[in-house]
């Protein structure tokens, strides 16, 4: 356990003084704002126009699908293709500099150092969606909103984070240049992203139905609509798993070549 | 305290070590010296369980290195052929870093941290980025990273390449004082390295052991004396006192030689050439000079024998090629 904390601690430090993570958080939450924005003036329009018909506010419903939904179907998006920026050093900097060979020569076992680098990982993108609260709170402050479908949402964006970092952290293992390792990442997430798109048109068939079922947009969907299923659940933490296990096999074979 | 059996390396088809077996005492330091791909990091990576072997096994403190790796890690202090550091750390919270993932208890840590820093003269740089650091200073913090939870075991791989000569003399001392205490195995290709740090020394070429010996033998071996081989053909006990009173004559032995004729060792102080007296003496006195040669067979070259002996006819047979 302390040596699982000591590995999360480095990798901690280590994203704090390099200006990656910086630049990552500053991108998403630059590009969410105005996303957002898009979204508010659109409908804030939309709403003024109903008012002289109605007489009424926006109902919170509408409020949701109509601002968040879009909102946060555009993060996702967002996160897909920044977050392969933040897994790429994590393996590949240490075979690089050689500093795999003090880790693998260290009392520590590879369990430990996958899971401490996906554990770091993970609160830094914690903090980054804890940054992006400000979007629901700041429109709290103008309108009702409705929390509820919010926080499911913020538990999707989360759990996606896990399968989008889980992945990043097996293409790192797999090279020691650390584009090569960001490009192999957007190339699994890109593929498991519009997997349910084109598997959709093919839906009468059974492949295009695991497509589907392996789409993560389409599992994010229910989760912003509101809808916390356990085939999501189940599916966002067993494609974490199964990025983490690819990767601890890549990191435990490497010993043998 | 280290006792290898019969390891082998093979990576496809390259044959990285091959049979590979030698025992270090506790306290000792054995040096590993061979050329270019002799498989010295080979050797270490496996003893360190870097990564396994293909066949053979190695016990270390007792320890079986593929049975107990965690055991065997624990003990171990490595460094490897390039420092594994991150550039992004000061050397002070680089050095925690390392002694945290070698188990040291949370109360030890300082005292290491302290220790490692003034052993290896690390003092004034403790605060600075390691990016930012030489490359004599880099060497350094992956030694004090080798020793920082002071292990029983220190591998290293050739410890004092890139270190200007005084610090290679200071990195060696400070190798031999940690001896007895620990048990070291370094690599090197440096043979004076080799006999000036340590009391074993085992010679690889191509995978394969050619030489286990110990200082002693060594260093007899190692040129300490200028040595002529001297051949007469009349020699009695009173030549034997002529040639001993040469001006510079340190010692004469006598040599098995053939029938009609006398053979001596003469050694005289190194750096002194008596080549001119002593033909003099031999001379005026009517010993009948056969043959007076200086004898060089010095480690150096036992060890270009040893690790060369095969190469020669490729190396021929190139310049035949070019010829043609
Ligand atoms: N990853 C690898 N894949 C294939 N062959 C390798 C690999 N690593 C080492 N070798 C080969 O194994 C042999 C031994 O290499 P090793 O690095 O152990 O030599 P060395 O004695 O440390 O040499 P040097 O003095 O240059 O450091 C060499 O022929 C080398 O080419
Ligand atoms: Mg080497």
């Amino acid at each position: 356990m302390r040596n699982l904390f000591t590995l999360i601690g480095k990798e901690l430090h280590l994203y704090f003084i390099s200006p990656v993570a910086y630049v990552v958080a500053m991108v998403f939450l630059a590009v969410s704002d105005f996303l957002f924005y898009l979204q508010v003036r659109g409908i804030s329009e939309l709403s003024s126009r109903h008012m002289m018909q109605m007489q009424g506010e926006v109902p919170q419903l509408i409020v949701h699908e109509a601002i968040f939904i879009p909102t946060f179907r555009n993060m996702s998006f967002v996160l897909l293709l920044i977050m392969p920026l933040l897994t790429m050093r994590l393996f590949a900097e240490e075979k690089k500099g050689r500093t795999s060979e003090l880790l693998m020569t260290s009392p520590i076992s590879i369990t430990q150092i996958v899971f401490g680098k996906f554990f770091a990982a993970m609160l830094v993108y914690l903090l980054l969606l804890i940054l992006s609260l400000h979007l629901p709170l700041v429109l709290s402050i103008v309108t009702e909103i409705s929390w509820a479908p919010i926080f499911s949402s913020y538990l999707g964006l989360f759990l996606m984070g896990g399968v989008f970092l889980s992945m990043g952290l097996f293409a790192s293992s797999l090279t020691e240049n650390q584009i090569i390792a960001a490009v192999i990442a957007f190339g699994i997430l890109i593929g498991l992203w519009i997997g349910g798109v084109s598997g959709a048109n093919a839906s009468e068939s059974g492949i295009g139905e695991i497509a589907v079922y392996l789409s993560i947009s389409k599992h994010l969907e229910g989760f912003i609509k509101g809808l916390i299923s356990t085939r999501s659940l189940t599916y966002f933490i067993s494609m974490t798993l199964l990025g983490l296990f690819l990767c601890y096999r890549v990191v435990e074979s490497e010993r043998w070549k | 305290m280290i006792a290898v059996k019969q390891l082998s390396k093979r990576y496809g088809p390259v044959v990285a070590i091959d049979d590979v077996s030698f025992t270090v005492d506790k306290g000792e330091i054995l040096a590993f010296l061979g050329p270019n791909g002799a498989g010295k990091t080979t050797t270490m990576r496996i003893l360190t369980c870097f990564m396994p072997a293909t066949s053979g096994t190695a016990t270390i403190a007792g320890f079986d290195i593929f049975e107990e790796p965690m055991a065997v890690k624990r003990r171990i202090g490595y460094l490897p052929e390039s420092p594994p550091l991150y550039p992004e750390m000061t050397v002070e919270e680089y050095l925690v870093f390392v002694a945290k993932i070698k188990g040291l208890p949370r109360a030890a840590i300082q005292p290491g941290l302290k220790g490692a820093i003034e052993k290896c003269g690390l003092g004034e740089v403790s605060r600075r980025l390691i990016g930012n650091l030489s490359k004599g200073y880099r060497q350094r913090v992956g030694l004090a990273q080798a020793l920082i939870h002071n292990p029983d075991v220190l591998i290293l791989d050739e410890p004092t390449v890139g270190l200007d000569p005084r610090q290679i003399i200071e990195i060696r001392e400070l190798i031999k004082g940690l001896a007895g205490d620990h048990t070291i195995i370094l690599s090197t290709h440096i043979l004076p390295e080799a006999t000036a740090v340590c009391q074993k020394v085992v010679i690889i070429s191509r995978g394969r052991i050619v030489a286990v010996d110990s200082q002693e033998k060594l260093s007899s071996r190692v040129r300490k004396s200028e040595k002529i081989s001297l051949r007469i053909r009349r020699g009695d006990a009173a030549s034997l006192e002529k040639i001993k009173a040469v001006a510079g004559v340190l010692q004469v032995s006598p040599q098995a030689s053939e029938e009609d004729e006398v053979a001596y060792i003469v050694e005289s102080n190194l750096g002194q050439d008596i080549r001119e007296h002593l033909s003099k003496t031999v001379v005026e006195h009517g010993m009948g000079l056969l043959e007076m040669k200086p004898l060089v067979l010095s480690l150096e070259e036992v060890f270009l024998q040893l690790t060369t002996e095969e190469k020669m006819p490729e190396s021929q047979q190139q310049t035949v090629k070019d010829a043609s």
